[in-house]
This record gives structure tokens, sequence and C-alpha cells, in this order.
């Protein structure tokens, strides 16, 4: 991480102008700081993944199988096959170039293989090689290219420099999703046991102890437990939570990230006073999972057969317990596969309910086939509905702006529920610039399984467009606080803000209704979740 | 020199010599006058059809439309209703502006790098009108066309006649449509070869398709405006080919044979190339699918039962653990 050049020289370094050279001509050079370790073989093995040894992309020898060219191109057929996206993608793109410089990895790098198209192009000389009659009579004329070793590099080392935030599907007019087609790259790369470990171990983790990180049930509760304590030592109220209760109402499910790191631990304490308020207040039940700890899923990165495996203990739980429905914490690429997957890999979920607040009687008719609501969308009705007593003043240190998280927006639409939260909870709000938010919004470039630490480069390239939007209102209102609705952004945005925009902090939605509102039977709070002093208390805090 | 670009250069001039000598030198008028042009309208239909068909044979597993606006969710919350539609009239009118106004490519934006290092995403027209232009122009011309192959002439097609030369400039009075198609082709071809990063993406396949296009409407253009072609003979021709009793009438110059060709040869190349997004623009699913995942279950015809990690074995993994520390089993021991 000590070669990471300073955030000005990697700016003043930026060019976005191709090289002459045709990119077919120019070999993928794999470079320290934008990539992600190899998967240990270990963690490949828990869900018997294919092909799990030891190897090192820098190294000239993958150690690949020998027939690899052959599985390649068998796994290339079945899965055009069996995805419509996937083959109509490999069809019609007319390399107009509308997506060219919609990519954050694009505008962050430079490099011109991240263009979207490009990055789909790499997969397509290879499909027009194998399965087209013009690419087969003319080759290279037609844009084909047979599959070497070289190019199963490049393709390695740029499914993983995307993070699936279809941003450039907005923009192309045949609505192409490169997310799709990394998707199936990435399937195809593992087909060969060329994963990364960032997902790999998560993924392996998520199997065995219900999470990612790989908490035990017992750890789980004691995490939860201290912020119980610290919420006890603000507010005067013991928040404890359930856990794997039977018969209870709502089961929750967050990712573990939220339970584990800063800043999202305070996301996680706002959701356990938000249910403490719920319970004494209107007897809602709400219980966690240890099983269920996990709301993301990194097996998304790996393959829609990884990701259905994950995937299952949310209803499997759900189903267990016998609650009424679920509900789903803040989480960026967890909201796509709920939204998107989830009811159709392991649905239907007919032993739930159609879910209905039990508080405000709202029903969540949006979600009445998958039974899982968000977070966000729950405590705007409880607000709606003026069920919450709030305290924005509690807020009035910040000054907010939002993090639309790329999945929640172009995979589930959720734009305007998490702003009504936070326009209830924090006096002072402002919106990035319109091109930059909502269904243009910019990935945090740590998206996807990135967000690991050797590939740091490549994420403060990939997050300079969003910061550099965050640098803006920071410059223009004073912004102090980026908010977002995911528990990857929770874990990215802190060093890439300290990278390009030092003085800004990072929030959950949640956690800013946590500060604002009002326990029943609460003592006078003189801090905020994490400590700092709140507006007006600043001066008692100094003697 | 590029490369890309010089390649389908030369095979449009190919084609041009070929069909010009064919017909000039070698009398082959049979040839590119009626075998070639039936060959490629056959090839055009069945190729079109067959590449639907092989997209449609494979199922869309999951409903994975792009949101690109608010979702339905709570009643209060207005839904945009173009851009994440949750009923198939609201995915219709999405896909209508899309085929119809080409909506996504409206939005684009062109990044800027401003001073003090700020990134600035400003509007970029001039790909969707070009685009625009190119594609209404050439719709334009191709129903013009259908005068030569219809008589008489329907009406909408002498509208549709007087409205293209609605200026009545010129003798005979100039269309529009035609100089608009060879304008919009020249442009979407210099931003080719001239913007570094879409030259960069572009393919020969790329490059081929837009000079046919600008070879058929310089054909075009001359034949109408400036070499003077016996359009009586013409339509002998074609009517000829419309009503499947193909005739070669005399006096008819080597550049109709070419323009023929140059159309024939675009019809062929059609079903086996990107011009195919014509097609496949209905058929991707991130469009054309509501967005109503949460509220109705997709189902995916290969959907599959796979190996999980059930509750049963968790528990049996950390049951003492999860006792120590309080935490509900099924099975005390």
């Amino acid at each position: 991480m000590s070669d990471l050049p300073k955030s000005d020289e990697l700016f003043a370094g930026l060019d976005h102008k191709p090289q002459k050279k045709d990119w077919m001509d120019t070999p993928v050079n794999i470079r320290k700081g934008m990539y992600c370790y190899s998967a240990n073989p270990a963690s490949m093995e828990t869900l018997g993944a294919p092909f799990a040894r030891k190897w090192n992309p820098l190294e000239e020898d993958w150690k690949l199988p020998e027939n690899w060219q052959e599985i390649i191109h068998n796994g290339f057929r079945e899965r055009l096959d069996r995805f419509r996206t996937f083959k109509v993608f490999m069809d019609i793109c007319v390399r107009c170039g509308a997506c060219a410089d919609k990519c954050h990895f694009f505008i962050g790098t430079g490099d011109p293989k991240n263009m979207p198209v490009l990055r789909a192009e790499l997969l397509r000389s290879v499909y027009r090689n194998d399965f087209t009659t013009f690419g087969k009579l003319l080759g290279r004329v037609a844009g084909a290219r047979p599959m070497t070793l070289d190019v199963l590099k490049e393709w390695w080392y740029y499914m993983f420099q995307c993070s699936e935030c279809r941003r450039c599907s907005v923009f192309c007019p045949y609505g192409i999703d490169t997310a799709e087609i990394t998707i199936m790259g990435r399937e195809l790369l593992n087909l060969l046991g060329l994963n990364i470990d960032w997902i790999a171990t998560p993924v392996s983790n998520c199997y065995k102890t219900g999470n990612h990180l790989g908490i035990q049930p017992h750890a789980f509760k004691d995490m939860l437990d201290f912020f119980v304590e610290d919420i006890e030592d603000i507010t005067g109220v013991n928040t404890e939570p359930q856990y794997n209760k039977k018969g209870a109402d709502i089961l929750f499910i967050t990712p573990s990230g939220d339970v584990f790191a800063d800043p999202g631990t305070y996301t996680c304490m706002g959701y356990l006073i938000l249910f403490k308020y719920l319970k004494d207040k209107y007897g809602l039940d709400v219980t966690w999972s240890t099983y269920a700890s996990e709301g993301g899923n990194f097996g998304f990165f790996t393959s829609h057969e990884t990701m259905k495996r994950l995937n299952a203990k949310m209803y499997a739980e759900a189903k267990r317990l016998g609650v009424k429905w679920i509900l789903g914490g803040e989480c960026g690429h967890m909201w796509r596969v709920i939204s998107q997957y989830m009811n159709t890999l392991n649905g239907p979920a007919d032993f739930l309910e159609e879910p209905v607040s039990p508080i405000t009687g709202t029903k969540f008719e949006n979600a009445k086939s998958t039974k899982m609501v968000h977070i966000s969308e729950f405590t705007a009705d409880l607000i709606r509905h003026g069920k919450l007593e709030l305290d924005p003043a509690r807020n009035d240190n910040l000054k907010v702006t939002f993090h639309d998280s790329c999945n929640p927006a172009r995979g589930m639409g959720m734009f305007d529920e998490p702003r009504y939260v936070i326009q209830n909870t924090c006096n002072h709000f402002y919106e990035m610039p319109a091109n930059t938010i909502r269904e243009n919004t910019f990935c945090c470039g740590s998206g996807s399984g990135l967000n690991a630490g050797e590939d740091m480069e490549l994420r403060m390239c990939g997050g300079l467009p969003r910061a550099n939007a965050v640098k803006h209102v920071r410059d223009k209102f004073g912004v102090n606080m980026l908010a977002c609705v995911c528990a990857i952004d929770r874990a990215a945005f802190p060093d890439l803000m300290n990278y390009w925009v030092p003085g800004v902090d990072v929030t959950g939605v949640t956690e800013l209704v946590g500060n604002a509102l009002i326990l029943p039977g609460e003592k006078e709070r003189d801090t905020d979740l994490r400590g700092e002093a709140l507006p007006g208390m600043e001066e008692d805090d100094a003697e | 020199m590029n490369v890309k670009y010089m390649f389908s250069f030369m095979a449009v001039i190919l084609l041009f010599l070929l069909a010009y000598a064919g017909v000039e030198a070698a009398g082959l008028q049979v040839v590119f006058g009626i075998i070639i042009p039936y060959t490629a309208l056959a090839v055009f239909i069945m190729g079109f059809i067959c590449r639907i068909m092989c997209w449609a044979s494979s199922p869309v597993p999951f409903r994975i439309p792009t949101t690109c606006g608010q979702q339905k969710s709570l009643p209060w919350i207005k839904q945009s209703k173009l851009d994440c539609p949750d009923t198939n009239g609201g995915v219709v009118l999405r896909m209508i502006l899309e085929v119809v106004f080409f909506r996504s490519l409206f939005r684009n934006l062109k990044l800027r790098v401003k001073e003090g290092g700020k990134f600035y995403y400003g509007l970029e027209i001039f790909l969707w009108v070009g685009a625009l232009a190119f594609h209404y122009a050439f719709f334009t011309v191709a129903l013009r066309h259908l005068r030569f192959f219809t008589e008489p002439v329907p009406f909408f097609i002498k509208i549709l006649e007087q409205l293209d030369g609605f200026f009545q400039f010129g003798l005979p009075i100039v269309y529009l449509s035609g100089i608009v198609l060879l304008a919009a082709a020249l442009y979407l071809c210099l931003r080719r070869m001239l913007s570094p990063q879409v030259n960069y993406i572009s393919l020969a396949a790329d490059y081929f398709p837009l000079f046919l296009i600008i070879g058929i409407a310089l054909t075009g253009i001359l034949m109408r405006y400036f070499a003077k072609t016996d359009v009586v003979a013409v339509k002998e021709l074609t009517m000829g080919l419309a009503t499947f009793h193909p005739t070669i009438p005399q006096g008819i110059g080597g550049l109709f044979y070419v323009h023929l060709f140059f159309v024939s040869v675009l019809l062929m190349y059609f079903p086996f190339s990107k011009l195919m997004h014509m097609g496949g623009v209905f058929l991707s699913p991130t469009r054309n699918m509501p967005c109503n995942t949460r509220a109705e279950r997709h189902v995916n015809p290969w959907n599959y039962p796979v190996e999980v990690h059930s509750y049963e074995e968790y528990e049996d993994h950390f049951r003492e653990l999860m006792i120590e520390a309080g935490l509900p089993v099924e099975k005390k021991e």
C-alpha cells in the first residue's frame, strides 16, 4: 500500500486518450496495486470449486488444467444457451461508444480496456472466433481472436476491474449490461479456479459460519452486546436484541460488515435503537439470526450457483423461525440479489406472509412476492405516518450528502426512500451534481468483491468520480458526511475520502435515525453514537 | 493509415467494380439484376428469422431490468413510470421511447476534466442527433423506394415524397432524406475515425456497413440528380422482381446495378452482423421486462437444486458455543 501514489500525482497522470496500437496487440500488464490476490485453495474447497490450487497472477504459469481452452469453450456455449442476455449482448453491440466514458474505472484509470464496450469485446472477440460464421471465416478482420493464455489473463485482470455497477447499461441504446458480461466472465474464470481471495474466502466463511467475516454465533452475539453497552452508555436504555427467536414477527438480516467494522457498526447501533423503540412503543417483535447473519452475497461475484447456495439461508431461516416476513438492512449487492434473483433462485416463499407493517398497517405491495422489505422503505413509512419521535437537531453537526449505491439504484430503483429518511433526521442535506446521483450514480470503486487492501490503487482510481462529486459539495456547502445504504460503501469510502476528499466522514442512513430517534425513557444524550459531542454539548464536554 | 477502415473501404470499392464491370463488361445483368437480389432477399429474411429464433431459444432465467428511475414502492412516493415501469403497459412505453426516440442514447453525457481537477459531465447530443437522423433518413428512403415495387403507387408514399421534397428546390426536386442519410452516415463515419476512443474500439465490421450505406446513398443521388437514369426502365425491372416475373429491360446503366448490388450485399450481410441490433433491441432483458421483481415471481426454467449448508449442520457445528452464549438451539444435546 506504500506504493500508492499521492492523489494529486495520480490525478495528474490521468489520460483518457487511448494509445495508437490496436488493443488486440496490446498484451495485458498485470500491475501491482490493481489486482487482488488469488483465491486461497482451502476456501475454494469449502464449496467444492474446481481446480483449487495455489497460483500467482504475476507468474507466467497459472497452473491451468491441460484442457482449459476446452473448458472455457464449453462453458461459454453452455452460458449462451442458458442466458438470452449473454447471447444477445454478444451479438448486438454496434460500438457506438456511448458507454466509453461512463465507467468509473475508465474515468479513474484511463485504461481503454476499462471502457465497458472493450471489456465486453474481450469476451466477444473469443465468441466470434468460436461461435460465429464471419469470425471463423475472417478471423481478425471480423474482430475475432483465438483463446490464448494472454487472452485469459486479460479476461481475469479486467473482469476483476469491473464492479458490476451497471452505470454503462443506463446509457446503452440496447441496454447491454456489462455487469452481466462480467458475471459470465467471472463464472468462466471460476471454471478454471481463477477466483480472487477477497471473494472466495468470504464465500467460504459465509457458507460455513453464516457470514462473510466468519463470525461464529457466540461472537456475533458478543459483538452486538458490545454495541448494546455503548448505546446504554449514551442513552441509558438497554437495547438488547433477540436472536434466533422462533415465532418472531420479523426476521432482520443485514450484512455482517455492519457488525464488524466502523463506521458500519454505528449503523448497526441505529438498527438496535430503532427496533428497541418500536418494541417499546408498538410491541414490534424482531429477531436477528446467527445462521443467516449475512445479508451480502459474495457468491453473486462468483457464479449464479454460488449465489443461490449462499442466498438459500435467508428463506430457510425465515421458514425455520416461522416469521411473517423478512426485513433487510442497508447493503448494495445484497439488495440486487434480493430484488432481482432471490425469489427466482430460492422461492416461492409461500410460507411467509405478504409484508405488512404491523405499526402503520402499510402493505408493502412492491415486495409481496419476495416478502422482504428494505429498512429504508420500512423507516420511511414509519416517519410518514408520524410513528417516530425524532430530533433532527441532534444531527446538526452534520452536513450530509447521499450516495446512491449502485445496486439499490440500478437494480432496484430505490432513490427517494433513503432521501426521505435523511431529510427527516437531518437538517442539512445537500445533493451532489445531478449527473452523479440517482440512476447516474458512480460506484464507490470497491464493489463486487474488490474492496481488498492489495488493490488499493485500483480502488482509489475507481472511486475517483464519486470522490470528485463529493469534493464538489464539500467545497460548495461544507458537506462533512457522506451517507449511503451499503456496507461495502461504508467499508470502502473512509479510505477513498481520506485519499481524495479529506474531512468527509461516512455514515449509514440508519445511524442518522439512531441519533435522531428519542427512545422512551432515555436520558439526555450528550454525544452521538460515535461518542462525539452533540451540538450545544461541546462546552460541557470541555469541562 | 488505419487497416480496419482501409480494409472495409477496399471491400466496398471491390464490390463496386465487381458490379460495374460485371454488367458493363461481362453483360451479367441477369446475375446482378435478378439472381443476386432474389438471393439477397431470401438470405435476409431467413437469416433474420433464424437469428431471432436463435436468441429466443435461450431462456431469460432472471428478471434483471436496469432500473433507471424511482421504483414503485410506498403509495406516496412518485414512481418513475417510464424508467422503472412495473406493468407491461409501462414496459411497452419504455420500449417505444427506446426504439423510436433512442431514449438511452439521449441520456449521453460527456466527461470533461475542468480546471482545478473537477469532473464535469455535460450533455452530449451529437451522437443521438446523428443516430436519429441516420435511422429516420434511411427509413424514409426505404419507404420511398416502395414506389418502385408497387403499381399504382400507394397514396402514403406519394404523401411521403411530397413531404420529403417539401423545400422544392433543384430539379428534379431534391429529397431531403437522401441528403440527410448521406450526411449522417458521413458524420458517423468521421466520428468513428476521428474520435480517439471510438476509433480505438472500432472494428472493420463497424466501417464496412457505413461505407456500404454511403455507397448506396451516393449511387442513388448520382442516378437521380446527375447521371439521369431511365426511371421507366428501372421500374420495369423492379416491378418484374416484385411480381416474380423478372425481366432485364434495355438501357439501364451500370450505376444502377451497382446500387442494386450494394443493397443486396447489405441485405445479405445484415443477419450476420451487428446490424441485427434492429431485432436485438426488442429482446434486451434489461429493457423489455417490468421492474416488479419483488412483487411477481419470475421463474427460471433451468433452476436446479443446489447443495446448501443447512441450519442443522450449522447447529451441529456450533451447538456448545451457542448454548454457552445463551442462544436458542433446536437440540439441547
